[in-house]
């Protein structure tokens, strides 16, 4: 019986493996995308490459992008590369890029006009290097972000916020009703996520750029990012009742009215559909906090591994235009949650909160975002320091500071 | 007198294998031909490995390995992040409590079953069993335990306890004393049977004259039969050394380091500075110290177990 299974088992990946080669334009695509909406929203891809007449092979890897990225990464410098991966456009495949394992592009961007229909044209900045274009961005996820649960303030009695500051003020009231006034899990990369928001929404674009742009050591430890440090203060405080780690977990807080708000990227949108609730009624979203409604322009491209195979080569120019498709794009998005990256599209179907990000997009009101400027190794060391500044109160604002300086000083 | 037959056979072989020795690296050809692999994969992978990982823990690579150079740097830096001292700290303390308390519980749990109890069989399964669990596991089912929210406290508290506080994951002073629990729970039982097999290779005869010369059982165990374990007892020093340096998945699995920082181990900021952060220069050089720390211990060890012999 157990020899039978094990021939069965046998015979079914060797089945696989010659179906796989059978066809010489399947496409191995990796990415990180796992979750309901996610996976709904690859679907979707996958659908308009298969129209080509190439086979899309979903290469999903479960975990986040923390989990992914070294599996990714150690694929493509072992030389077992697949046709084409996700990564968060910026610096994520830089290296990979100047080691030459990544294929060059721009051909294909010059034949699809990409520098007319992408939009805003820092997002296709992203994606090169050397004035070669490395990438396809397909999506625009902005971090700043704040969403609250409109039944929480009711319960507390208090108005809803128009911005941060009043959020501030109102933590008092939501503590006295049993409300955790802001949701923070866990997880290091969400601290530090909502330090950098509140950098460019309480300091400003301009600070925020002067720090992780120009990595003004000197201007890190002056007095605008100390007022930006006294408002993480404001946030830790607020936040130190919740006891979640994963980000979903602390949007959930928020969904089922137990935290007031959360700062979270616009892939939080994902859940509150999910759980039945209507932007406007249930939940209200504050662009940039309310104080400085521009949007960063970080999101995710696919990166498409330079390969030896003619046939697969040229499926990879295939994907790479199907990706910027108007119908791709549109069907991709609204699964996703996420903005377009062409200003051509029609996103009727959008709700609330997108149409707010749309609108600030339209007037051009971007920036870019810490993945764009930073490494993933400051980014790292950051992230350290501010999961260290919201679990621990002892850790004073001028301590932080100082190390956030020492850290800019020698950030790159 | 079955000892003393044995070294009446093989010393004429032995006189024999001498007058005729005709090359000693021939003797024992196919076993040595059988090791050539392991001893390929021993040099190769793991003393190459190392010094591959030393080399290039002095160079500033980044995502890909480059042997750009830097001196100490790497180390530097790694001794001025408060990450990595705190990682320290916290390996010296849970080293410390998995030491001593998988010791003697384990240690106290052999004794017990060793007293020809009933059920025997069914205890050591029971205490056994946790060690078939991975660490991962382990880690989540004690972190549903010690969540405040579901766990013990909850249950306590809807007992009628209410102000009974119990959270040891969440609180930073503590948390790494929290996680020494789960490591406890699930190690404990694989030094009970190390030992529990210590104990009943003593011969019973030992036990007959102890008691006849009236030494109470307490004192026969400290003075007598734990120092014939010595073997044993290395044995599990080993086991548990090893499991303490390496400790990783269990803290991912109950707080992945937090809260905030306070949980972290080096193994994690290993691994998280060689593929989060894509600084493999800085991971290496986390994992040099982490070797140096183990052969500080082992080689002044060795010396003294292995260097006296001869």
């Amino acid at each position: 019986m157990r020899y039978k299974l094990l021939t069965a088992a046998l015979a079914a990946t060797a089945a696989l493996q010659f179906a796989g080669q059978a066809a010489a334009t399947d496409l191995e695509v990796t990415h990180w995308w796992t979750s309901g909406g996610e996976a709904a929203a690859v679907a979707e891809l996958a659908k308009a490459f298969d129209a080509t007449g190439n086979h899309w092979v979903d290469g999903a890897i479960a975990g986040s992008g923390g989990t992914a990225r070294p599996i990714m990464i150690s694929r493509i410098t072992g030389g077992d590369p697949m046709g084409a991966t996700q990564f968060n456009h910026g610096r994520q495949a830089e290296e990979l890029v100047q080691a030459g394992l990544m294929r060059d592009l721009t051909d294909v961007a010059t034949k699809g006009k990409w520098t007319d229909v992408v939009r805003p044209k820092s997002l296709l900045d992203g994606c090169t290097i050397d004035g070669k274009i490395y990438c396809v961005p397909v999506n625009i996820h902005s971090w700043q972000w704040l969403w609250l649960s409109n039944e929480a303030f009711a319960k507390a009695g208090v108005p809803l916020p128009k911005d941060w500051n009043e959020f501030v003020a109102a933590a008092p009231a939501l503590e006295k009703a049993g409300i955790i006034p802001l949701a923070v899990g866990g997880q290091a990369w969400q601290s530090s996520g909502a330090f950098d928001v509140l950098l460019a929404a309480v300091g400003g674009t301009d600070t925020f750029l002067k720090v992780y742009k120009d990595k003004d050591a000197k201007f890190a430890a002056g007095p605008e990012v100390a007022k930006v440090f006294k408002a993480a203060d404001d946030a830790r405080k607020m936040a130190k009742n919740t006891n979640v780690q994963d980000w979903n977990q602390a949007t959930n807080l928020v969904i089922t009215g137990k935290a007031a708000g959360q700062i979270m990227g616009d892939w939080a949108q994902g859940e509150f559909q999910v759980a039945g609730k209507t932007a406007g009624k249930d939940y209200t979203c504050l662009p940039g906090l309310g104080l400085n409604e521009v949007i960063a322009t970080g999101g995710d491209a696919f990166y498409f591994p330079l390969l030896k195979d003619a046939d697969k080569s040229k499926a990879q120019e295939v994907l790479a235009e199907t990706l910027l498709d108007p119908k791709t794009q549109v069907a991709f998005n609204l699964k996703k949650g996420s903005l377009p990256v062409r200003g051509d599209v029609d996103l009727n179907a959008a709700n609330d909160c997108m149409k707010k990000g749309l609108a600030i997009l339209a007037k051009g009101a971007v920036m870019p975002w810490t993945d764009q400027l930073l490494s993933q190794d400051t980014q790292k060391q950051k992230e350290d320091l501010f999961a260290e500044f919201f679990a621990k109160p002892e850790l004073t604002i001028e301590d932080a500071q100082k190390r956030f300086a020492d850290l800019i000083a020698s950030a790159d | 007198m079955q000892g003393r037959e044995c070294t009446a056979l093989t010393q004429p072989a032995d006189e024999m294998s001498k007058s005729e020795r005709p090359n000693l690296l021939f003797r024992n050809l196919n076993a040595k031909v059988a090791s050539i692999p392991m001893i390929l994969t021993a040099m190769v992978v793991f003393v190459g490995g190392t010094v591959w990982t030393v080399l290039y823990s002095f160079t500033n690579s980044k995502l890909l390995p480059r042997l750009n150079f830097v001196g100490l740097d790497q180390y530097y830096r790694l001794w001025a992040a408060p990450r990595w001292l705190i990682s320290i700290e916290n390996l010296l303390i849970y080293g410390a409590i998995s030491l001593v308390f998988s010791l003697v519980i384990g240690f106290l749990l052999a004794a017990l079953l060793d007293q020809k109890i009933r059920f025997e069989d069914t205890f050591r399964t029971i205490f056994l069993y946790p060690f078939a669990l991975s660490f991962i596991v382990t880690g989540l089912v004690w972190q549903w335990l010690l969540n405040p929210d579901f766990g013990i406290q909850h249950v306590v508290r809807d007992l009628g306890w209410t102000s009974f506080s119990f959270d040891p994951l969440y609180n930073s002073s503590i948390v790494i004393y929290g996680i020494s629990i789960a490591a406890l729970w699930q190690g404990t039982g694989l030094i009970m049977c190390l030992m529990l097999a210590g104990l009943r290779g003593i011969d019973e005869d030992i036990w007959k004259a102890a008691r006849v010369d009236g030494i109470p059982m307490w004192k026969t165990y400290l003075f007598i039969v734990i120092p014939m374990m010595r073997p044993v007892f290395i044995t599990t020093l080993v086991i548990i050394a090893s499991g303490i340096v390496k400790v990783y998945d269990l803290v991912v699995a109950q707080t992945s380091g937090g809260p905030g920082i306070a949980s972290e181990v080096p193994a994690k900021y290993v691994y998280d500075y060689m593929f989060f952060a894509q600084n493999l220069g800085q991971g290496f050089a986390a994992s040099t110290m982490m070797l140096l720390s183990v052969v500080t211990v082992i080689v002044p060890w060795a010396y003294l177990e292995f260097g006296r012999r001869k």
